[in-house]
């Protein structure tokens, strides 16, 4: 594959994620000023010493936005590895072993998806302590319910199929049924779902922090800090929507990534790649 | 004739009530899952040893937990949610005149959204692979990835205080005459739907153009028939089972939009009730508006399958 | 066909031709295809052209342009196709709406997905009609219910009032063929109309179109790939290959005399010289009284089956589907362990269950499959799916595996620069190649064979039987040949077992079950498989009436 072959809107999304993903690393060189470091005014319009002005308490938007992409991206990777490993595991081993193991598996994460993520994460944490690490699990083990159907419903329909059964009639064992059958092949369509996840866990910490409940002042994510700025809004102070568009614009780019590897895998059913 | 059919349903409909059952307990169990004392982690380490005592007595924690969910489900199921721990109020009271404005909010909301996305769905199908249909998902996809708020305050920032057209907070009460109720309601409306159309268009463009591509149209087409009379013999009947299936599932997945945007826009219903009394940890009303959120999102879910089922003609006119 | 020679003249007359496509390659540009290379054909008043080819000849596409139409983005770009004296190519939407359904009806392979399942079959049989007021609603329902009698649908007068899903796939292609007539066109469109049915329902539908067409005095084109199909209803017939046309001519000359080498080879496609051999003393596998069922023991499936492989020979199971011949491929090797009955390989019984099994049985009995592309893991090259049976089983590593590994590959005719190819680069027949290697690999006494061949164009089918029959010689090992194709029974069989409804009902040497006398089924199932002879649907039907008549 050269990178020719990449098209623009995947190059788009590609550029915007690191670009993220680099300020979210180094922060703490990147940003001008501290996370919680007052500059300024309140508020202060976009300047040359504040490129995006300040906020609610005068601290310098760009540094906390730095910072707040770390934080956020930092929370959201978390719960997306926790809710990946734990999801794709079990529903490999659901998919591979069956019986009452499955059918027990399958019922409770039914149950858990009847009730709304967003309803049953509020219903938990109204009575868990608030901190990252509670967030991460509650994010994650919510999550992971998608995952599990998904991997689940990939693994079983390559199951069936007549390379798998040719591998069992060779009499090869449950590891190489998984790891050399099952696995290489089901490995596109969840490193595109890899991507929506991550994106899910982005809006679903910043709806969080944004009503209050995720990560608590003076940290900030980005959803935080739309709460935090939110009052400025009437008085006809964008300093909310920087951080709000700076969530749309990175769920846009990881998306763009993840629609481009899903295509792939959908064009090419097999082979190089 | 219909009697599987009737079957079918019947069996969906009790599958349904056995889940919101399973539902309860699970909701009645999330709040149960702290490691440690309940009491303790509410009032904080500096309570004194009476006060611990007595939100005890008042939770009903010396009981097994079993027996205080047989209580409260009892007292749900005749009309009786509790009182709220923080105000002392009764949580059935607040909950009514609430839940109404949500509904009203939703209700405005799907009204707008489930005919645009209907028809922006027929025309991404129309246009297939063109111009109109390549926009029509790329704002999907765009939308799709947009945070509740940012959608919301966008609204506010334009309408609100730019053009100042429309209120930036949509109080309501019950004296509200429906008018004014109705221009408090658009902002978070159209904040609703834009929330939702994507999705919705996308899952109808997905379900009609599954239905052209059958062979049935070519079939129709073959037959000299019009464009328009091929929808309207050939696709249509067979397109309304999938796409109300996809109404419904995005008019569940609207219930969750509602709680943020009630707090964006400050509208008294359900999702800003919710909130509140998540940061007050007051754990009665988190559990008896979670069972209500849970209880709509399910029955939708369950309309959604019903109408997959009866829309059939399989299952409508068995062997 | 004497009475349709009153009614002639050119109904339909086709002149280079030209259809393109797009196609979007991953990766890379938008390139334009040509599907169709300058076709001409011509079709007079009452006659019947059948359209010939493998995949990919075009055939359909050609087929479709009588209704000035192109399927999925296909575009007709050149030629002119003139329908009753006017080139409909020119004749804009209205004029297209207007001759289809009217002048030229269609009848599709899959009856069962080109009718609507929302409406009952009537509505949509008179719909055409209707629709071009050649008819009103009780005069259209009154030809249908003519129509559905002449086609010996079963309660003509009823039989409109069902959904489709209600009918049987047998049933509903011929409640397509009467749709198309019922308006009374000019022409009919056959797009391989029994190709999906089981052999003896073909026979019926084939029988009932033919009538059908001779009763009307409708000219059709007959589009199918089995040239033994065709040359019972056409006048003349097209050979076409790659979208350009090889031969043209009387239905006599191309299956007597063919011009051409490749209508030759078509013609001749089912001659394998293979020369029956006798059974030996002993069998190396046995199966004794096996009785399999699905669902915990409700549906049976197979009922006290009993047969023998001998070495090095091959034992063909022929069945329609439901017969169960693919199940006891599946009893056999353990996948759906028997309920009753025993397997016994080499004078021992063979555990029921795969997972029972040591590896050495497993080696010895190896499968392949209908279905190449699916039955080969599309992440791994042709080097790792050859090599493994060799690691697995042998424990050959590095360059011993290498070397035998391109020996094999040269046993199946393939060069060695297949190695490092992955499936989806090779062609169907490649792929069923290499599954072949693969199964080599284990050096098996037993290869189950399950319909390899019936996915396969006809040449491409054969050039696998011939390399089949090699390898026998070669390798000396034993062949469980699973078809429901009569014709690739007689090319490699030795012996023969006849499956219906899960039970074996005839089973020996190849040439005593194939000689008279018959019992019922197998001489209906012999009897239906078409024949590359003129007038032997009529011969085949009327001595099945006299057999019906005898019993």
């Amino acid at each position: 594959m050269t990178l020719r072959q990449i098209p623009f809107t995947a190059w788009v999304g590609l550029i915007l994620t690191g670009f993220f993903a680099f300020c979210a690393i180094f922060a703490p060189w990147v940003a001008p000023h501290g996370n919680g470091e007052i500059v300024g005014d309140v508020w202060e319009p976009m300047s040359a010493t504040h490129w995006l002005g300040t906020d609610n308490l005068g601290r310098d938007l760009i540094s906390r936005m730095i910072y707040g992409a770390r934080i956020t991206m930092e929370i959201a990777v978390a719960a997306t590895a926790l809710s990946f490993s734990l999801g794709s595991i079990l529903g490999f081993t659901a998919a591979v072993f069956g019986g009452w193991f499955d059918t027990l598996l399958s019922r409770f994460v039914d149950l858990l998806m009847s009730i709304p993520t967003l309803i049953f994460g509020l219903v938990v944490l109204s009575v868990l302590p608030t901190n990252t690490l509670t967030l991460i699990l509650v994010m994650g083990i919510l999550d992971s319910t998608r995952v599990y159907r998904l991997s689940r419903a990939v693994a079983v329909d390559i199951n069936v199929m007549d390379f798998v059964e040719a591998a069992k009639l060779r009499g090869e064992g449950k590891a190489w049924i998984i790891f050399r059958e099952i696995l290489p092949n089901a490995l596109s369509p969840l490193v595109a779902e890899l991507g929506v996840r991550f994106i899910f866990a982005v809006l679903f910490l910043s709806a969080l922090s944004f009503l209050g409940l995720g990560v608590q002042p003076p940290d900030s994510d980005w959803g935080g800090m739309v709460k935090e700025n939110k009052d400025g809004i009437v008085f006809g102070i964008p300093a909310a929507l920087i951080p709000a568009a700076a969530i749309a614009v990175l769920a846009i780019s990881v998306n763009l990534v993840a629609d481009w590897v899903l295509n792939r895998t959908t064009s090419l059913k097999g082979g190089r790649g | 004739m219909s009697y599987p059919i009737l079957r079918l349903v019947a069996q969906r409909i009790l599958l349904g009530i056995v889940l919101l059952f399973a539902v309860s307990v699970l909701i009645f169990a999330g709040t149960q899952i702290l490691p440690g004392d309940v009491a303790q982690a509410i009032l904080g380490q500096s309570a004194t040893p009476e006060a611990l005592a007595n939100l005890r007595e008042q939770l009903g924690l010396n009981d097994p937990a079993w027996l205080r969910y047989v209580h409260w489900l009892w007292g749900i199921l005749h009309g009786d949610f509790g009182t709220a721990q923080s105000s002392g109020l009764d949580i059935a009271t607040s909950i009514s005149t609430r839940l109404k404005n949500t509904l009203f909010l939703a209700a405005c909301a799907a009204i707008v959204a489930v005919p645009l996305a209907i028809i922006l769905g027929l025309i991404a199908v129309r246009y297939r692979n063109g111009f109109v249909d390549k926009l029509i998902s790329g704002l999907a996809l765009a939308s799709t990835s947009f945070p509740e708020f940012f959608i919301g305050y966008v609204l506010i920032f334009v309408f609100a205080v730019h053009w100042q057209i429309f209120p930036s907070i949509s109080t309501v009460d019950d004296s509200t005459p429906f008018l004014e109720r109705l221009q408090a309601v658009v902002l978070p409306a159209t904040a609703l739907t834009l929330v939702v159309l994507a999705h919705m268009m996308r899952m109808t463009r997905a379900a009609i153009l599954n239905v052209m591509q059958s062979a049935y149209i070519e079939t129709a087409e073959l037959k000299g028939l019009k464009p328009f009379d091929i929808i309207r013999k050939h696709a249509f009947p067979n397109a309304i089972a999938p796409v109300v299936n996809v109404v419904m599932l995005n008019l569940a997945y609207l219930i969750v939009g509602v709680v943020v945007v009630e707090v964006i826009f400050v509208y008294p219903g359900m999702g800003q009730y919710l909130v509140d009394h998540v940061a007050k940890r007051d754990v009665p009303v988190v559990q008896a508006v979670g069972l209500i959120f849970a209880a709509v999102y399910i029955t939708l879910n369950i309309v959604a399958d019903i109408a997959a089922i009866v829309a059939n003609p399989r299952l409508r006119h068995p062997k | 066909m004497a009475d349709t020679k009153a009614n002639s003249g050119k109904l339909l007359d086709i002149r280079n031709l030209r259809i393109e496509a797009t196609v979007y390659p991953p990766g890379e540009a938008p390139k334009t295809i040509t599907l169709v290379h300058d076709v001409s054909l011509t079709l007079e008043k009452g006659k019947v052209l059948g359209l010939i080819g493998e995949s990919g000849a075009g055939k359909s596409t050609i087929g479709l342009s009588s209704m000035a139409y192109g399927r999925g983005g296909v575009r007709i770009t050149g030629g002119e196709v003139i329908l009753n004296g006017r080139d409909i190519l020119k004749a804009g939407p209205k004029g297209v709406r207007a001759l289809r359904g009217r002048e030229v009806c269609y009848v599709a392979q899959s009856a069962a997905a080109a009718f609507n399942p929302a409406h009952k079959l009537i509505d949509q049989v008179v719909e055409a009609a209707m629709l071009h007021g050649t008819a009103t609603r009780a005069e259209a329902e009154k030809r249908a219910v003519t129509l559905f009698k002449k086609l010996s649908l079963p309660n003509p007068e009823t039989i409109g009032e069902r959904y489709p899903h209600q009918v049987s796939g047998g049933q509903l292609q011929r409640v397509m063929t009467a749709m198309a007539l019922c308006s009374e066109p000019d022409l009919i469109v056959f797009d391989e109309p029994t190709t999906a049915l089981d052999v003896t329902t073909q026979i019926d539908v084939l029988a009932a179109i033919k009538d059908a067409i001779r009763d009307t005095h409708v000219a059709a084109l007959y589009i199918t790939h089995d040239l033994a199909v065709v040359a019972q209803v056409s006048d003349e017939i097209m050979v076409l290959r790659h979208g350009r046309l090889v031969e043209w001519g009387g239905t006599r000359q191309i299956i007597k005399e063919p011009r051409q080498e490749y209508t030759n080879a078509l013609v001749s496609v089912h001659e394998i010289e293979h020369k029956e051999q006798q059974p030996g003393t002993t069998p190396f596998l046995s199966v004794k009284n096996v009785t399999a069922a699905y669902g915990g023991g409700h549906v049976k499936v197979l009922k006290n089956v009993s047969v023998d492989i001998y070495p090095g020979q091959t034992l063909a199971v022929v069945g329609e589907s439901g017969s169960g011949k693919s199940t006891l491929a599946r009893a056999i090797t353990g996948l759906l362990p028997p309920e009753e009955g025993t397997v016994t390989f080499d004078g021992r019984p063979l555990a029921n269950r795969l997972a029972d099994r040591p590896k050495e049985d497993l080696r010895q009995l190896q499968m392949i499959y209908q279905m190449a592309d699916v039955a080969m893991n599309p992440r791994q090259t042709v080097g790792t799916i050859i090599g493994r049976p060799l690691e697995f089983y042998f424990g050959m590593k590095g360059r011993e595996r290498d070397k035998r590994v391109a020996e094999l590959l040269d046993e199946i005719e393939m060069g060695k620069g297949f190695v490092d190819r992955y499936p989806a680069e090779l062609s169907g027949g490649q792929k069923q190649r290499v599954c072949i290697a693969r199964s080599l690999a284990a050096k098996p006494k037993l290869i189950i064979c399950d319909e390899v061949t019936s996915a396969l164009d006809p040449l491409v089918a054969n050039g696998i039987l011939k390399l089949l029959l090699n390898l026998q010689q070669v390798e000396k090992v034993a062949y469980l040949f699973i078809t429901h194709d009569l014709a690739t029974v007689k090319s490699i069989a030795d012996s023969i077992a006849v499956m219906y409804r899960g039970e074996v009902v005839r089973y020996g040497p190849k040439s005593k079950v194939l000689t008279p006398p018959f019992d019922a089924y197998t001489d209906l199932l012999l009897s239906s498989v078409p024949e590359m002879e003129i007038g032997w649907l009529e011969k085949a039907i009327k001595g099945r009436r006299m057999e019906s008549a005898g019993n």
